[in-house]
């Protein structure tokens, strides 16, 4: 058992020699050479290509890279203050990007104390240490949302839920914290109310970081060492670096600026140079409008012989999507932004008001977009969802792009020019969930246009992108808004919607007491 | 479904029994129903049973919202056994193939209030009892492996969440043209592809969320527990309760001479 009862935090130290890791079943090490020291106390920002292996390593260091029983491979070593990770249960705290699944119990106060009491800690000073920890990541200042130990974790915002689950891992009272992009799913608010947590912690605890994530502006002047890795996939050559960068964040920025804004990593006062739009935007007709719009994603429920109408997250919504134009949604979280846009895009009821399409749009099918049958949909309207997965339906990319025109008895020709335009070519006879985050989101966009809408609808494109891929979207979408589709995307992300032009549609916060569906986790 | 297995506001006496307490009793009486198709036992233990909605924090419209499918299925059943069982004593009534004596329509009421007095016991307990303290007095009380308790409990916590998602894979799916509409067989084959879309978005999270539980130093040996699970005064009335109400019913129904074991 480990020997964190004290009160005080004892900093860890990392080194690894030649160490490598090759998950069970690939053929290549996801990391490999790796020569690394981190001091007790040290922060460090780690950065890199995709593929270069950063997870792995923060899995490791966490010790729950796999077991001994499975076929995967470890080189050289890696160790916290001279021992293996996994016989250290409790020194080292790691948080991963998915905020529902940083929450294990369901009531505030017990999630916190669940790996104190892993660890056997007593539980008179678990329940200190939840107070203390709470207090810490300021969930219980007023402004924080001041939780009572049982207040429902299912009712937490993505930021509060990552809040929380630093607060778990500051009971443990690690030596080392582990942050596996820890802001990528949050909207702005939420990124700073993490960031500004964990530096209060590091400040008091001592405790050394390790944090992974594409956005440097967001860490940079709370790290004081950048390490930038080599990609391990670059192929068995013995003698490469595991390290490519190392040193205190201005010079590596500097040295390496040119090298991490090739590999799409999000430099400092870096905007990537994007298509403009032209001046002359198209015929401008009115293809959908919202009249009135109160929108849930709730069904209406039968309790007992009555039909309740579930409680709208947000009433009132007036918008007009025109051709060639760009409308961007935003609001705070828990505003309706996302069911405002799957409700305009056919996909969910109205509660109230109405969505009817122009006849530019509808060609015959009816003015309700919720009524057109699936085929009539996907050739007017196309829906890009926040998590691409959601939309797979096949188990290869080029079926995954014919899907749609298929069905509508077209040929692929519209096919091959996206498989062109969005860089999939070399992954036509890829499986789509082995895809990295970038490509998928492409996949994700060429399969909705294949059907060739006349709308575009997305929901939070850009979340969780790095440099290259946002550029490639924003500058395709710019094209296509200029051949005279219409744009409607659900953002937080003000330079994308510099880019798109057009209106923005701000709902504000929901006035009722209710909690509405937290959306950012949940779409 | 969260709100089902949320307790706040509800602060009725039994939500502060221990959860164990609470099992064994209902446990006694669904047992004791289980053995007789009598609908004296049945009936007993029915209004027992509903006397104590107000120690839980249930009263008939929250029963009927959250058991109106088990209690129109409770109907049927008892309405078919009426039709369908063979005849004894004066028929009341017979339309052709169908006919209801009184010995069918004693033998189909006392199935129906046997299913309302085997489910009630079990909603009670679900209505006045967290999950997160059930699973604390398996695991402490009853010594289940606490690796199984709370794996199951976190488990439990992700079925709320894709009820959700299985709405967003719906919507998704229809947004690349796989439709609701068409011949039945369509329809299943768009189904069952929706589920595999969840299965493999449920396998993602609850890996995902075994890692944070392995990171938060889950599935050591030794652990010590945050919330003692105890047992007070108020449980061994709970239990004796439980006793009462099963004996109570034998004892009304023996009395009554309505008694017999389901084998005979």
């Amino acid at each position: 058992m480990p020997a964190t009862h004290s009160g005080t935090v004892r900093p860890a130290a990392i080194s690894a020699e030649g160490w490598g890791w090759r998950h069970a079943g690939r053929a290549q090490p996801a990391i490999q050479g790796l020569d690394l020291r981190i001091e007790p106390g040290e922060r460090v920002l780690l950065l890199g290509p995709s593929g270069a292996g950063k997870s792995t390593l923060l899995h490791a260091l966490a010790g729950v890279l796999g077991d001994e029983e499975d076929d995967s491979d470890e080189t050289g070593s890696l160790l916290i203050d001279g021992v293996t990770p996994r016989e250290q249960r409790g020194r080292a705290g790691l948080m991963q990007q998915d905020p529902e699944t940083q929450v294990v119990l369901s009531r505030v106060g017990d999630d916190v104390a669940f790996g104190a009491e892993n660890l056997a800690v007593p539980r008179e000073e678990i329940w200190s240490r939840v107070h203390e920890a709470l207090d810490d990541v300021g969930l219980r200042t007023a402004s924080g949302g001041g939780l009572a130990l049982d207040h429902p974790t299912a009712a937490l915002s993505g930021g509060q839920k990552q809040r929380l689950a630093l607060a778990g891992i500051l009971a443990m009272r690690p030596g080392l914290i582990l942050l596996d992009e820890p802001t990528a799913n949050l909207d702005p608010a939420g990124v700073l109310e993490v960031r500004d947590a964990v530096a209060r912690c590091l400040d008091k605890t001592g405790a050394t970081l390790v944090v992974v994530e594409h956005r440097v502006s967001v860490w940079k002047d709370l790290v004081d060492r950048i390490v930038v890795l080599q990609p391990g996939t670059a192929g068995p050559q013995s003698g490469t670096p595991g390290v490519l960068l190392d040193g205190p964040p201005e010079q590596v920025l500097t040295q390496a600026r040119s090298m991490l804004m090739t590999a799409g990593v999000w430099v400092p006062g870096y905007v990537p140079a994007t298509r403009a739009r032209a001046r002359t935007s198209g015929t401008n007709e009115l293809l959908l409008a919202a009249q009135d719009l109160a929108v849930s994603r709730e069904k209406p429920r039968r309790k007992g012989f009555r039909t309740i109408p579930p409680v709208p997250v947000q009433r009132d919504i007036t918008a007009q999507v025109r051709a060639g134009q760009a409308l961007t949604i935003t609001g705070p979280n828990g505003a309706g932004k996302s069911t405002f846009a799957l409700t305009l895009a056919g996909l969910l009821a109205p509660v109230d008001g109405m969505v009817s399409a122009g006849v530019g749009l509808s060609e015959g099918a009816g003015i309700d977009p919720y009524k057109w049958k699936a085929d009539q949909l996907i050739s007017r309207i196309g829906t890009v969802f926040q998590e691409p997965e959601h939309q797979f339906v096949t188990g290869k990319v080029l079926d995954e792009l014919m899907f749609g025109p298929r069905h509508l008895g077209h040929g692929g020709e519209r096919v091959d020019e996206l498989v062109e335009r969005l860089r999939l070519s070399h992954l036509v006879d890829a499986n789509p969930y082995t895809l990295s985050g970038g490509e998928k989101r492409r996949l994700s966009v060429a399969t909705v246009l294949a059907a060739h809408p006349k709308v575009l609808v997305l929901d939070e494109p850009t979340f969780g992108q790095d440099a290259n891929t946002w550029a490639e979207l924003a500058s395709f979408l710019s094209e296509l808004l200029d051949a005279g589709t219409a744009v409607v995307s659900v953002t937080h992300d003000q330079e994308f919607s510099a880019v798109l032009g057009g209106t923005e549609l701000r709902l504000g916060p929901v006035s009722q007491g209710e909690t509405a569906p937290q959306e950012a986790g949940a779409a | 479904m969260r709100d089902a297995l949320n307790l706040r506001g509800n602060h009725a006496l039994l939500t502060r029994a221990n959860p164990l307490a609470k099992f064994v009793a209902v446990f006694l009486i669904s047992l004791v129903l289980a053995l007789s198709i009598d609908w004296v036992s049945a009936s007993t233990a029915l209004i027992a049973e509903l006397a104590l909605f107000p120690l839980a924090g249930l009263t008939l419209r929250l029963l009927w919202q959250r058991a109106w499918p088990l209690i129109i299925a409770a109907a049927i059943g008892g309405w078919s056994t009426a039709i369908v069982a063979a005849d004894s004593g004066a028929v009341l009534l017979d339309v052709g193939l169908w006919s209801i004596s009184e010995g069918s329509l004693e033998l189909g009421l006392g199935f129906m209030l046997r299913g309302l007095a085997i489910a009630l016991p079990a909603i009670l307990l679900m209505s006045c009892t967290d999950p997160t303290d059930l699973a604390d007095a398996l695991a402490q009380k009853a010594k289940l492996p606490h690796r199984f308790v709370l794996g199951s409990l976190a488990a439990m916590r992700l079925v709320g969440l894709m009820a959700e998602e299985w709405q967003t894979i719906g919507m998704a799916r229809r947004a690349r043209g796989v439709g609701s509409q068409g011949s039945p067989i369509q329809r299943l084959k768009a189904t069952l592809g929706q589920s595999f879309g969840l299965l493999v978005q449920a396998v993602r999270r609850a890996s995902r969320l075994a890692v944070t539980m392995e990171a938060r130093g889950f599935g050591g040996g030794q652990r010590t527990w945050a919330r003692e699970s105890t047992y007070s005064l108020m449980d061994a009335w709970v239990v004796l309760g439980g006793v009462a109400i099963a004996g109570g019913a034998v004892l009304t129904a023996l009395g009554a001479g309505t008694w017999s074991f389901v084998w005979r």
